[in-house]
C-alpha cells in the first residue's frame, strides 16, 4: 500500500478552486510593479479537486500509526492519550479567531488564561513565575539558559560551562552551545544515576549551570538530588531542570523544592497537548525569585482583576518568539489542567509510575533490566541478551511494529547498550501493558529460535526497512554536484 | 498491579524520593467533569472581543484570510495529530510523506533547492538563517535592512546575544558580514529592492537572507530567481488560523551549497529491500540527537501539524487560486489606498515606495482613529509608532481576499463620520 505524490497526481486540466474576485476597479500587479520584481513562472505547486486531495490525505493518514490507533510507549516521550475536549477548546472562535495585536482590553480572557495557567504551573513544579513563550523544550532549555547567563553577568560574573550528565537528551548540549557554553559531560555511576564525585570534580568557578531531568532518563530518580543542588549552588552555579520527566511526579514532589532554579516543561507530553507529528508543542520556563527580572518580555500581569502584558522588563533577555507563545497549545494544557485538577494530575502521576512498573516486572524475564528498580515512569532495557543470537534493539523494534505496538525509543540514553525505552504512561489499560509484554515475549522467543525472521520485520506495513544509508549516499552526490537527484524533494521528471 | 510488582503501596514505588521532598498535596482545584470544563473555558473565550474576518484591517504579520474547510479535516484526523515525530519509519508514512510534500512545495515558492520540514514561526526562522550565516562565513556580524518585523529582530537579538554575534541596522555590508538580512514586503508593507540588497551582500561575501511572505511569491520574483542564498519566512497565511499568534509555522530553504548547515528536521526518499519507495528523516547528522553540542541548531519538536495544514493549503490553492488570492487582495489594498488619500490630511506615508497588500498611512491623531474604528466593531489599522519613533502617526492597513468591497465601504464610512 503506497500513496503517490500530490505531484504526481497533479492534472494541468484541474480546474483552480472557485475564490472571491476583487469587485472593484483597481490596478494589478502587472499594472503597478516594474517586469523585474515580478514572477514569470508560476510556482510548481500541485494542481487537484477538492476530492482528490480529501482522498489523497486520508489514504496518507492511514499509512500512521498514531495513539488513537496504537500503543506508543516512547521513552521520554509521554505519549499519553490527548483528550478530544482539548481541540475543541483551542477551536473555540473566541481564542482562534484573536489577532495577536488587539488591545489588551478585548483578549482579557485569552490573558486570563495564559495568567491562570502560569499559576497552575507555578503550583505544579514549585517556582514563582513561568514564562509561556518558547515552542518547544528545546526552545525553553535555551531560554532558561540565556536567563541564567543574564543573571551572572549582571553580577559581574562571566561563566562559561554548562554541565550535562552523559545521559541527557541531546538537546541540552545543544541548547547549550547556541547559548555559546562550553560543555562538559559528567558521568552516570554503575546505578544509573549521577556520579557526585565526578559532578564535584567537574563543578568549578568556571560552571554556569547543571542541566539535569529527574527521574532521569533511565526513568531513575537521583535520590542524591539534594546533595547535588547543594554541590553545584556551593559552586555559585545554578541547576536547570529539564521537564521531559515531569509525568513522574506531579503531586509527589517539585523540581522547585528539590534546588532546581529553573525549569521547563513541554506541554505536549505531562499536558497532553497532541504531538501533531512533530509539533507543535510549548515549552514554558519557571523559574525562581532570583531570575524572574530576566523572563523574556512581555509578561501577563494582573491588577484588580484586570490583565496587562508587561513590556516594560529592563533586564529581560528580550523575545524568545513572536507574540505570546503558541497560545492554542496553551489553550488546550490549561483546559486539560482543569479538567485533571490536583486530585487527577497526582492521580496520573501514581497511575504513570504503577504502569511502568508492572511492565517492567512484566519485562524482566525477556529483556535486560541494567538498573534496579523502581524506576519511576518510565525503564529502560537492554537487547544485550540476545546479541549471541544477532538480535538487536533494532529488530525488536521493527517486530513491534508488525504486531501493531508503535516501537519504544531505542538507542537512548546512549550509557546503556542497545537500550530500549519503554514509556507507557498513565492512559494505558492494564490488558494493554499485558498484550505488550506479551508481544515482548514472543518476539524474545523468535529471536532465540529463528532470528532472521525478526531481521525481515516489519513486513506488514506500507514499506518493509527502508534503506537510509542508500539515501544518504544519494544527497550526498546531490550535495557535492554529482547528481541532480535532490532526494530531499520531488523534481518533475525531465 | 501492585501484588505483581510484589510491593505492597504506592509508596514503595516512590521509595526513591527522599521524605522531606514529599509534598501532601497540588494547591490546585479539584477536577471537573468535561461539561463542567467546557463551560469555563467557553466563558474565558467569551471574554474575548473577535472582530469579523471582513472588518479586520491589521496585519502585522498575521493575518485573516480565508482557509478552506479541507484544513481543518484534515489536520483534525487523530491519525495526523496524534502521532509522534516521525522516528519510525514503516509506521509513520504518512506524516514523512505530508512533510515532504511540503519540502517541496516551499522549494518550489521559494526557487530554492531544499526546503526543511518546518519551524516554529517566522521570528525564530530568520534568528536560525543568522546562525546558518555565521557558521558558514565564520564571521560576527549579521546586518539588517530596512523594516524588519520588529519582533523578528528582537528575537534575533536574543538568539545573537549567547552565539556572540553582532546585529547592525543599515544596508551596506562589510567584510565582517555573515549574512545580509531583509524582508520582502518590509513590516510596513513596502516593496524593497532586494536584488540589490543580494548583490550587495555577494560583494563582499556573505549571504543574503530573505524573509518572505508566502503568498506574496506568487507574485513576486521568488529569491532564488535574484540570487537570495536563504530564504525564511512566516506560514500563518497558509491556512491558519490568527490564534493569539500562535501555534503558527516558520520556514526555511536554501541554495544547494548551504543544505548540511539547514537547521531542524529533513525528510528524503530511500527505498526498502523490495524497492518500493518510502521515506525517512534524512541527515541526521546535523541534528542535536546526534551531534549534541555540535549541532547545527537546538530545535528538535518543531510545527509539524502546522506544516500540513499549509501543504493542504497549498495543495487547495494550486499555483492560480494563490495567484488569485494574491491579486484580489493587491487590487483591495490600492483601492483602499487611494480612498484613504482622499480623507483630508491623510497621505501614503511612503508615496514613492509600491507596496502588495499592506501599506503605511499618516494619519492625523491615530489613535483616536484607531479607537473610534473599534467603537464601530472594526479591527482598524496598526500603529507602528509604537516600535518606530520616527514613524509618529503612521499606521498599516492590510486587506486581503476577506475584506470585500462593502466591508472597505463601511470602514471609509466610519472615517468620514
Amino acid at each position: 500500500m503506497s500513496e503517490p505524490l500530490s505531484f504526481e497526481l497533479s492534472r494541468a486540466g484541474a480546474q483552480p478552486p472557485r475564490l472571491p474576485e476583487a469587485d472593484l476597479a483597481a490596478p494589478g500587479p502587472a499594472d503597478v510593479l516594474p517586469a523585474s520584481m515580478l514572477r514569470a513562472t508560476a510556482p510548481g505547486l500541485p494542481r487537484l479537486s477538492e476530492p482528490e486531495i480529501m482522498r489523497h490525505y486520508s489514504r496518507m493518514a492511514s499509512l500512521n500509526y498514531s495513539i488513537s490507533e496504537q500503543f506508543y510507549p516512547l521513552g521520554s516521550c509521554t505519549m499519553k492519550y490527548n483528550p478530544v475536549a482539548n481541540e475543541v477548546a483551542a477551536a473555540l472562535p473566541g481564542f482562534a479567531g484573536l489577532h495577536p495585536y488587539q488591545d489588551e482590553d478585548t483578549a482579557q480572557g485569552a490573558l486570563e488564561l495564559m495568567w491562570r495557567l502560569e499559576q497552575a504551573l507555578c503550583a505544579i513544579v514549585g517556582v514563582d513565575r513561568v514564562t509561556l513563550q518558547p515552542a518547544a523544550g528545546a526552545h525553553g532549555e535555551w531560554t532558561a539558559l540565556r536567563m541564567i547567563q543574564a543573571y551572572q553577568h549582571s553580577r559581574g560574573e562571566a561563566r562559561t560551562e554548562v554541565l550535562v550528565p552523559d545521559s541527557a537528551h541531546g538537546t541540552n548540549p545543544a541548547s547549550a552551545a547556541l547559548s555559546g557554553f562550553h560543555v562538559v559531560e559528567v558521568k552516570s555511576g554503575a546505578d544509573g544515576r549521577l556520579h557526585l564525585a565526578d559532578l564535584e570534580s567537574k563543578l568549578s568557578p568556571r560552571t554556569a549551570a547543571l542541566m539535569l531531568t529527574n527521574p532521569n532518563t533511565l526513568g531513575l530518580f537521583e535520590r542524591e538530588i539534594l546533595d547535588i543542588a547543594q554541590l553545584v549552588h556551593s559552586a555559585g552555579a545554578m541547576l536547570y531542570y529539564d521537564g521531559a520527566n515531569l509525568n513522574a511526579f506531579m503531586g509527589i514532589c517539585r523540581p522547585g523544592d528539590m534546588g532546581f532554579d529553573a525549569v521547563h516543561m513541554n506541554l505536549h507530553k505531562t499536558f497532553t497537548t497532541p504531538h501533531g507529528g512533530g509539533g507543535p508543542g510549548a515549552g514554558p520556563v519557571g523559574v525562581k525569585a532570583e531570575l524572574v527580572p530576566f523572563l523574556p518580555a512581555p509578561t501577563v500581569e494582573r491588577t484588580n482583576g484586570h490583565l496587562t502584558l508587561d513590556f516594560k522588563r529592563p533586564k529581560s533577555i528580550g523575545r524568545v518568539r513572536s507574540f505570546y507563545g503558541n497560545f492554542g497549545m496553551l489553550v488546550r494544557a490549561y483546559t486539560y489542567i482543569v479538567a485533571m485538577g490536583g486530585d487527577g494530575l497526582t492521580q496520573a502521576s501514581h497511575d504513570a509510575v504503577l504502569s511502568a512498573n508492572y511492565l517492567r516486572k512484566l519485562m524482566e524475564g525477556d529483556l535486560e533490566m541494567p538498573h534496579e528498580g523502581p524506576c519511576m515512569h518510565e525503564f529502560v532495557a537492554s537487547a544485550r541478551n540476545l546479541s549471541h543470537e544477532g538480535v538487536r534493539a533494532l529488530d525488536i523494534a521493527k517486530a513491534l511494529l508488525d504486531r501493531d505496538f508503535y516501537a519504544p525509543t531505542i538507542y537512548f540514553p546512549l550509557v546503556v547498550p542497545e537500550a530500549i525505552m519503554v514509556e507507557p504512561t498513565e492512559t494505558e489499560s492494564k490488558a494493554t501493558l499485558d498484550a505488550f509484554a506479551m508481544a515482548i515475549k514472543e518476539i524474545v522467543a523468535e529471536a532465540r529460535s529463528n532470528p532472521q525472521a525478526l531481521h525481515d520485520e516489519p513486513k506488514n506495513l506500507p514499506v518493509g526497512r527502508l534503506d537510509d544509508v542508500a539515501a544518504a549516499r544519494q544527497i550526498n552526490s546531490y550535495l557535492q554536484g554529482l547528481s541532480e537527484d535532490p532526494v530531499l524533494r520531488w523534481k518533475a521528471p525531465e | 498491579m501492585l501484588d505483581a510488582i510484589g510491593v505492597k503501596s504506592m509508596d514503595e514505588l516512590l521509595v526513591d524520593i527522599p521524605r522531606s521532598l514529599r509534598i501532601e498535596e497540588l494547591q490546585l482545584p479539584a477536577g471537573l467533569s468535561e461539561f463542567e470544563t467546557m463551560a469555563q473555558i467557553t466563558a474565558l473565550a467569551a471574554r474575548n472581543h473577535v472582530f469579523p474576518d471582513r472588518l479586520t484591517f491589521r496585519g502585522g504579520g498575521v493575518y485573516r484570510r480565508f482557509i478552506p474547510a479541507a484544513v481543518a479535516a484534515v489536520t483534525s484526523k487523530p491519525e495526523f495529530y496524534t502521532a509522534y515525530t516521525p522516528y519510525q519509519p514503516e509506521a509513520s508514512q504518512g506524516t514523512l510523506q505530508s512533510i515532504y510534500e511540503f519540502q517541496t512545495m516551499i522549494a518550489e515558492l521559494t526557487a530554492l533547492d531544499v526546503a526543511n520540514a518546518s519551524l516554529y514561526d517566522g521570528a525564530t526562522a530568520v534568528a536560525e538563517a543568522a546562525m546558518m550565516a555565521h557558521i558558514q562565513t565564520d564571521r560576527n556580524e549579521v546586518l539588517v535592512a530596512g523594516y524588519l518585523h520588529p519582533e523578528y529582530l528582537e528575537v534575533l537579538r536574543a538568539f545573537s546575544e549567547g552565539r556572540g554575534i553582532k546585529i547592525r541596522k543599515g544596508s551596506e555590508p562589510s567584510q565582517k558580514t555573515a549574512a545580509v538580512i531583509f524582508q520582502q514586503p518590509d513590516f510596513l508593507g513596502l516593496l524593497i529592492d532586494a536584488e540589490a540588497l543580494t548583490e550587495a551582500a555577494h560583494r563582499v561575501g556573505a549571504l543574503a537572507v530573505a524573509c518572505v511572505d508566502p503568498i506574496s511569491l506568487a507574485i513576486l520574483k521568488p529569491p532564488g530567481e535574484y540570487g537570495a542564498d536563504v530564504a525564511v519566512g512566516e506560514g500563518q497565511q497558509l491556512g491558519l488560523q490568527p490564534s493569539y499568534g500562535g501555534p503558527h509555522v516558520g520556514f526555511i530553504a536554501c541554495r544547494r551549497e548551504l543544505v548540511r548547515r539547514l537547521p531542524g528536521r529533513l525528510v528524503g526518499a530511500a527505498h526498502d529491500a523490495a524497492g518500493r519507495r518510502g521515506f525517512v528523516l534524512a541527515l541526521a547528522a546535523r541534528e542535536q540527537h546526534i551531534r549534541r553540542e555540535k549541532a547545527t541548531s537546538n530545535i528538535c519538536t518543531n510545527h509539524s501539524l502546522c506544516a500540513l495544514a499549509a501543504s493542504v493549503y497549498m495543495t487547495y490553492m494550486g499555483p492560480e487560486g494563490l495567484r488569485q488570492i494574491a491579486e484580489v487582495s493587491f487590487k483591495r489594498a490600492h483601492s483602499l489606498a487611494e480612498r484613504l488619500t482622499a480623507l483630508p490630511g491623510w497621505e501614503l506615508a511612503f508615496p514613492d515606495r509600491q507596496f502588495l497588500n499592506e501599506f503605511p498611512v499618516r494619519v492625523p491623531k491615530a489613535p483616536a482613529v484607531i479607537r473610534k474604528l473599534a467603537r464601530k466593531g472594526i479591527l482598524g489599522p496598526l500603529d507602528v509608532h509604537r516600535w518606530f519613533r520616527e514613524l509618529k502617526g503612521v499606521v498599516t492597513f492590510t486587506c486581503t481576499e476577506v475584506n470585500d468591497p462593502r466591508a472597505i465601504d463601511e470602514l471609509l464610512a466610519v472615517l468620514e463620520s
